[in-house]
């Protein structure tokens, strides 16, 4: 046999490679996935410190370029984050009424309904919508731009990559994210009003007196707190991933992909998590 | 300055850089006279790339060092790396102009960033050096909307418009048509004799290369086979060089294990 060939069996052969494999490769996972974090938070304290200090010393990151990122991420996924908000919003009401209708309590939709939107279903909507749109645009347009040798071309024209494309992104997402979320709480409000209405014949004025009443600032702003979390995790794993690609298109559907899997994770996890310290 | 008269405007040190485990360079020295156009060629995985990337300053070697202009980048830190910056520009193999702007908010985007010129002066310098690479009605244009040969132009036109004094142009001639090819080259030459600039260009293009060098550096698996003028490089008896001038594959014998090694990177 070849030399060549020989020494390529020896590496497919499973039986020559060393028992402890499988645990290199976790350990190799776990130090990737440490490493990622890391880079992660460097870039989000980068990101902060380009906003915060960046114009004084003449590299500010541009305004406009801010306000192009709210329109495309914040403005433009305005008409689905109503469509999905008020679709939940109909779902709770349905869920609540038919299942308080065991204990004749069914006027009490009003405060399910409120609770339900305001401290979880808007924040975590909104938050795995943007996940799906905006986190995997900023994997995507970042990645390209790696491949296509664009960041590379940014630095050399002294024109740093996180001032210029993380920093604008993340003030973005931490300004549209809540504002989004407060729009799908509205959204989902009338989605349960209205199909209260035609259920249970509660008028319009008094599910929102009522709603009123349940609901305290606490609630809103418990809701409103998760987003801005949401809205860092998804820029950070956006561009994190995006920052990763190589290996040309196929790279940059992985790491889109890798980027909205991530993220809708991290989101669902940091919710439980926060769920749990503010409700205890 | 040097002895005979000339400065070095770029100049390479004991450079040794890894990739992994695996050493890529090493051990180069060379350096650049101000006003003069170096060639680094080598065939593929020569490493002159990867040489490229460093005097970029756009990695960190493992020892070594990098004077551009007199001044060590290996040891600069990121605000005076920004500084030195300004005077240098790049043209990249693909062009790597931002996708998401037109061809002159591509070429302002420098001006825009380094300096506080009003818009009208800025739109007027980029159409400037659009009419200097002959792309003077093309500033309109999406990237995605040029042929190869004219992205590469208007990448010239980004990199030309801080009038820097270093310029590096990354494989200028691949992917494009023999005349196109000989239109860059003469925009090259054309630089160095209006701007003055010192200019460094990656190829592996033998008919470009000995058109617009002065001197050439030949690079092989890391290391520097030769550099000097072209009629020098021509007259090498190094057989690697004469492999690669004549376009004859070399007959190096690679073991398997180290065959396999470097196609797997294990």
């Amino acid at each position: 046999m070849l030399p060549w060939r020989r020494a390529c069996r020896k590496m497919a052969d499973p039986s020559e490679r060393p028992v402890s494999s499988s645990i290199e490769q976790l350990g190799r996972t776990t130090v990737r996935g440490v490493e990622e974090v890391g880079y992660s938070c460097a870039l989000f304290i980068e990101s902060l410190l380009w906003i915060l200090i960046g114009q004084f010393i003449k590299q500010p990151v541009r305004i406009p370029s801010v306000f192009a990122q709210m329109m495309g991420m914040g403005i433009a996924a305005s008409p689905i984050v109503f469509i999905l908000s008020f679709a939940i919003g109909v779902m709770l009401a349905i869920q609540i009424i038919y299942n308080l209708k065991t204990f004749g309590a069914e006027s009490q939709v009003v405060v399910g309904v409120a609770l339900s939107v305001t401290r979880e279903f808007g924040p975590l909507i909104t938050g795995i919508l943007i996940a799906g749109r905006t986190g995997s645009a900023l994997a995507a347009r970042i990645g390209t731009m790696q491949v296509n040798q664009e960041i590379d071309a940014l630095r050399v024209m002294g024109i740093n990559p996180v001032r210029y494309l993380v920093a604008p992104a993340l003030l973005a997402m931490m300004i549209m994210v809540p504002v989004l979320t407060f729009f799908s709480d509205l959204a989902g409000l009338l989605g349960g009003a209205i199909y209260t209405g035609i259920e249970l014949g509660l008028g319009f004025d008094a599910y929102v007196d009522q709603s009123l009443e349940s609901l305290k600032v606490n609630d809103i702003m418990q809701g409103l707190l998760k987003s801005e979390v949401f809205a860092v995790i998804i820029t950070l794993v956006g561009v994190t991933n995006g920052f990763a690609v190589i290996g040309g298109a196929e790279g940059v559907g992985r790491a889109t992909t890798r980027a909205v899997v991530l993220s809708i994770t991290y989101i669902v996890i940091a919710d439980m998590v926060f769920t749990y310290f503010l409700n205890r | 300055m040097r002895n005979n008269g000339t400065r070095a405007a770029i100049e390479v040190i004991d450079l040794v850089t890894h990739y992994g485990k695996r050493e890529i360079l090493h051990g180069i020295n060379m350096s650049v006279n101000e006003g003069e156009i170096m060639i680094i060629m080598g065939g593929s995985g020569s490493g002159k790339s990867t040489l490229l990337r460093f005097l970029l300053g756009l990695g960190k070697p493992t020892s070594g060092s990098i004077q551009l202009m007199g001044r060590d980048i290996t040891r600069m830190s990121a605000f005076e790396m920004y500084e030195l910056r300004k005077i240098m520009g790049v043209a990249f193999q693909g062009g790597a102009l931002l996708s998401s702007m037109t061809v002159a908010e591509n070429v302002q985007l420098p001006l825009r960033e380094h300096t506080r010129l009003d818009e009208k002066t800025m739109q007027i310098m980029a159409r400037m050096k659009l009419e200097v690479v002959n792309l003077g009605g093309f500033g309109e244009l999406m990237p995605s909307e040029l042929s190869g040969g004219m992205i590469k132009r208007a990448a010239v036109a980004r990199a030309i418009v801080m009038d820097p004094k270093l310029m590096f142009f990354d494989e200028p001639s691949a992917g494009l048509d023999p005349v196109v090819s000989a239109e860059l080259d003469d925009l090259i030459l054309r630089l160095r004799a209006v701007m003055k600039m010192t200019i460094v260009v990656v190829t592996h293009e033998l008919e470009s290369a000995f058109k617009i060098a002065d001197r050439i550096t030949v690079l092989d698996h890391g290391h520097i086979l030769m550099t000097g003028t072209v009629d020098e490089v021509r007259a090498s008896d190094n057989e690697r060089i004469q492999s690669l001038l004549n376009r004859r594959p070399g007959n190096e014998e690679i073991h398997a294990d180290e065959y396999l090694r470097r196609l797997t990177g294990m």
